[in-house]
């Protein structure tokens, strides 16, 4: 038997197979086979397109690129930067003209303390100005240590993390955290470095309307609906909800009790960030966990500047060890960025002392919120937004005109009151916000102002805008 | 004839007294040659043989240079043996680590109140930073309580429990400091920057409180735009206060969807961040490789764009001045040149460059003696050179009119703090030699020496290096993961300060330290460290060059 089974005898098997096989499964098959080749083939000459070198240096020759960047109007109004000579306090000198600062973030007035100054004067005698190095690579100054330690310490809890420029800060906090396949919630009027930080995380992002707690369970609901769908997607979704203390954008205050609660109930985990609230509202200054009594358990992550109520440049983010630890391999603009020069955090440590010192001046910048929010809803031409004690407030204009239109005659009105002696400026935003921000002039409200002085910046306001039409 | 012969040593004698009082020995950029001839052409009379001889002449002298030039750059490779080497090392580390992971508790932290939730980390991440990195977490991240200079004062700090955690000893080690960006030696405490500084601090305050588009612009924010452009020899200059920023929120408004960004392929985190945030389309050609360079653009000009094969809006090539994990310098001739056959633009990223190259420490583009003009856009930082902190870029008045009008950092973040820029505007004035003192040129002279002589002597010990020879970045390659931590804390204990990189800044097989030099190390300094790497490059092996070695000694 053996012998039949030799190679012949194997052929005359195959033959068997294809003629007894129906005819159009020997089609099938040959088909097939010639698409196998034929990808096969089609592979090795695609990618670029069969040209002769004529043919590319023709292309080549003949692709002209755009302009690097369009002709800019020298007329625009944006170039016209307003330049401010001496200190920023309660007064400045804004184009020659001394006027009643209403306008940049420093909120509490720290111009009072001299010990800042000096505190910053020393340390650059003692370090110099830069650190000439990122953190891991002796950028790391001892101050630097002494500041994270303090701010754990001052917000109550593990661990901080100081970044050299607000903007980074929650910029690289969020793609640390959040990949690809992860989707975040964030509120529509979010400010824009935490929506770059957004889009550098590449995650799938939800925005909810502005603080409407019924449009994000609707979205949460939508989502978990999917999730049902697709469960071995969602097992490896993580899923963040962003949002901010006091909104840059609007002065509103996040609701953060219901936050937390969806944020437990749809298992987010929360990232806030404070920039505003940090050091203006809460008893002791940190911020809305603190003014709202939520347990510090309920937010993974807070993150603020410290260039508005500490008056200095940086920012920082505090959370339990196990999730702040990981930026100091991960947050980008840690790791590849030159750490804070010495003396800016030293002025931080410095106002840290303050704070912990008087905690009076958060209770005193609220009560000059509320006297600035009561008077200037009385502006006639006005529209006034933002929470009573929120120190940033803004103003809209309330007659009904197109977005173009409402900038010039802003940019009128700031010109007019800064002439007066009244330093407010139309909000700056660029044209590529996930979300046009209305025209408004942006509040900054300072611990300092007396009631005298709200009145003479109402009445500044309220004559300004009757002048310009 | 005889004339000839008398100008010929003449020339010679210019450009080798450029060259010493350069630092650059006998290095040419083609700058000089414009120079020299403007120089010979209006000394001697029109006599248009005797020219065409002397630019023959000059034309094989440059020549030679060119070839010259070629091999100042070098990447030797490892042995073969150590690259096996390197990789069993690597993959027994992390064998080790699972076993590890396996047998003992970890200390790290655990997450609580979130119990049902995604897990927060990627499960390798996390291994590897608790069991790999840990294992010589101690070499990175050393508080220090100096300055940054030539010697820094480090905070000691042990560990008990293997990297876990540290605690502070109370003592003080002074070291020799090869670790910072300090190339001019501009980290000062005092002098004039300091003092500038201190009184600009009385003026200013402390912060502008809001940004630039807003009120954050004060006079010296103008004054410090108006000196960079002028220093740089662009047309206007636009300032940011941080230097990481000024890659990430520029970028974006630059680049669109349906621009083709053709990046090296060792750019920095920065400028992937900001091409990531623009939408652009990117592809990486091999770090310095201008055949690859050119092949890359030549097959995207012909085949258009990815998905539509529509043309490309504008093809952006970017790349550093000076790479700081490479240690090479840019080929930006050549690239200017590609740069002008395509059409392209070009964004050079000089952190590590300005201030540290170049004859007048005006970077790249005054290394090579090319135009400003020719670069479209010119960015850096004045973190490294200046002793600062922040970023500019450079170019057209046009293009900076845009980015007034259009960059992210000018409208959403704050303004540079008052004594940060006035410590830059010092320190600038002092390169430029506008404070009427040749301080600014000694320094870079200073530096181009130390760089050399750096190199070479490293060279001749036997050690590879990375990188071109007037780069004041030095790499020296160890090529195991266990070596960087072994060298960084040797030479810790023989009180020098270095900083070692390993996988993932560096591919798993070229762990390396690297070496930052400055104006403010001494010749003494530099031979005490030398000295100390040719005993440690015996004893722990990281003589791994098989390049013949000159014996001669090498002249400071």
């Amino acid at each position: 038997m053996l012998q039949y089974e030799s190679t012949p005898y194997i052929f005359n098997l195959l033959f068997d197979i294809i003629f007894k096989a129906p005819i159009y499964v020997i089609f099938l098959e040959g088909f097939l086979l010639l698409m196998v080749i034929w990808v096969l083939i089609h592979k090795q000459t695609n990618g670029s397109r069969k040209l002769t070198e004529e043919q590319k240096k023709e292309i080549i020759k003949n692709w002209k690129p755009e302009p690097l960047v369009p002709e800019v109007d020298e007329n625009d109004p944006t170039l016209k930067t307003r330049t401010v000579e001496g200190p920023i306090g309660k007064y400045i000198f804004v184009d020659g003209h001394k006027c009643l600062n209403m306008s940049t973030f420093n909120y509490l007035g720290l111009e009072e303390y001299p010990q800042i100054k000096k505190s910053a004067i020393e340390t650059i005698r003692k370090y110099g100005v830069g650190s000439c190095g990122p953190r891991g690579f002796y950028g790391t100054l001892d101050v630097h240590l002494e500041l994270e330690e303090r701010l754990a310490k001052f917000m109550d809890q593990e661990e901080a993390v100081v970044y050299s420029y607000a903007f980074s800060t929650i910029a690289s906090a969020i793609p640390a955290y959040s990949k690809r396949n992860d989707i975040i919630f964030a509120d529509e009027c979010v400010n824009f470095a935490i929506q770059k930080g957004i889009d550098a995380s590449r995650s799938k992002v939800v925005y909810f309307k502005h603080n409407n707690m019924r449009d994000l369970e609707e979205k949460l609901i939508e989502q978990h609906k999917m999730d049902v769908k697709k469960p071995q997607k969602a097992a490896k979704m993580r899923r963040f909800l962003v949002a901010e203390g006091i909104y840059l954008n609007t002065g509103e205050m996040c609701p953060l009790r219901e936050l937390v609660q969806l944020r437990s109930k749809y298992k987010l985990r929360m990232i806030l960030d404070e920039s505003v609230s940090f050091g203006t509202i809460g008893k002791h200054g940190r911020g809305l966990t603190e003014f709202l009594g939520v347990d510090k358990t309920e937010v993974d992550l807070i993150s603020a500047s410290l260039e508005a109520s500490v008056e200095s440049v940086g920012g920082f983010c505090v959370g339990t060890h196990f999730i702040v630890e990981h930026q100091r391999l991960s947050g980008l603009g840690y790791c590849f960025s030159a750490s804070q020069p010495p003396l800016l955090t030293q002025v931080v440590i410095t106002a840290l002392d303050i704070f912990e010192k008087e905690p009076k001046i958060f209770k005193d910048l609220n009560e000059v919120c509320e006297k600035v929010d009561k008077k200037f809803k009385e502006l006639s031409r006005f529209l006034l937004r933002g929470h009573p004690i929120s120190p940033i407030k803004h103003l809209y204009l309330k007659d009904d005109k197109t977005s173009s239109e409402t900038d010039e005659i802003l940019r009128k009105i700031s010109d007019q009151c800064i002439k007066m002696g009244l330093a407010i400026v139309p909000c700056a935003y660029l044209p590529i916000e996930k979300f046009p921000q209305k025209p408004s002039l942006r509040v900054a409200v300072n611990r300092l102002l007396s009631n005298e002085e709200i009145t003479k910046a109402f009445n500044i306001l309220q004559r300004a805008s009757y002048e310009i039409k | 004839m005889k004339k000839s012969n008398d100008v010929l040593p003449r020339t010679n004698g210019i450009i080798q007294a450029y060259g010493f009082i350069n630092g650059y020995g006998n290095s040419h950029t083609s700058n000089d040659k414009p120079v020299t001839i403007d120089n010979y052409t209006s000394k001697t009379s029109a006599n248009a043989k005797f020219k065409d001889q002397f630019v023959l002449l000059q034309k094989t002298f440059l020549d030679h240079n060119k070839a010259k030039k070629k091999s100042k750059e070098s990447f030797e490779e490892a042995p073969l043996i150590t690259a096996c080497l390197t990789y069993l090392g690597f993959y027994f580390l992390m064998i080790i680590g699972y076993l590890n992971q396996l047998f003992f508790v970890p200390k790290v932290a655990t997450e609580k109140n979130r119990d049902g939730y995604v897990p927060l980390y990627d499960a390798f991440e996390r291994f590897y930073s608790c069991y790999v990195y840990r294992r010589v977490k101690d070499c990175w991240n050393r508080p220090i309580c100096s300055v940054p200079s030539d010697t820094l004062v480090l905070k000691d700090r042990i560990t008990n429990d293997y990297g876990w955690t540290f605690e502070f000893t109370g003592t003080r080690t002074k070291c020799i400091n090869l670790g910072s960006y300090n190339y001019l030696g501009f980290a000062q405490n005092s002098g004039p920057c300091a003092e500038d500084s201190i009184q600009a601090i009385g003026k200013y305050g402390i912060s502008t409180s809001s940004t630039r588009r807003e009120l954050g612009t004060n006079t010296l924010h103008n004054e410090l735009e108006v000196l960079t452009a002028q220093f740089l020899g662009a047309e206007d200059a636009i300032v940011f206060g941080m230097g990481f920023a000024t890659n990430a929120l520029n970028l974006p408004s630059l680049i669109s969807p349906g621009c083709l960004v053709v990046s090296d392929e060792k750019n920095h985190a920065s400028i992937i961040l900001g091409l990531r945030l623009s939408g652009a389309t990117v592809k990486v050609y091999e770090h310095n490789n201008m055949k690859s360079l050119e092949q890359v653009i030549e097959k995207s000009i012909v085949n258009g764009q990815t998905l539509n094969g529509k043309p490309w809006k504008k093809i952006l090539i970017i790349l550093e001045g000076v790479f700081s994990m490479e240690g090479s310098i840019v080929k930006l001739p050549e690239i200017v040149d590609i740069k002008k056959k395509y059409g392209t633009y070009i964004y050079l990223d000089e952190a590590h460059s300005v201030g540290a190259t170049g004859p007048n420490g005006r970077g790249i583009t005054d290394y090579y003696g090319i135009d400003p003009k020719d670069i479209d856009i010119m960015m850096g930082t004045f973190t490294k050179s200046f002793g600062s902190a922040g970023g500019y870029i450079a170019g057209s008045k046009n293009l900076i009119d845009y980015l007034r009008t259009n960059s992210h950092a000018h409208c959403y973040a704050s303004s540079m703090a008052p004594a940060v820029a006035q410590q830059i505007l010092t320190s600038m004035k002092i390169i430029m030699g506008l404070d009427g003192t040749d301080e600014g040129k000694q320094r870079i002279d200073q530096l181009a020496r130390n760089t050399r002589y750096f190199r070479k002597r490293l060279a001749q010990i036997g050690v590879i290096t990375y990188g071109h020879e007037d780069s004041p970045v030095v790499p020296m390659l160890v090529y195991l993961f266990s070596k960087i931590g072994a060298v960084v804390r040797t030479l810790t204990k023989r009180k020098i300060a270095v900083v070692g990189a390993g996988f993932p800044a560096t591919p798993i097989m070229e762990g390396r330290i690297r070496f930052c030099l400055s104006a403010a190390h001494t010749r003494e300094q530099l031979d005490y460290f030398l000295q100390a790497i040719d005993e440690i490059g015996s004893t722990l092996g990281l003589k791994y060059s098989r390049k013949p070695q000159d014996a001669e000694t090498i002249e400071y």
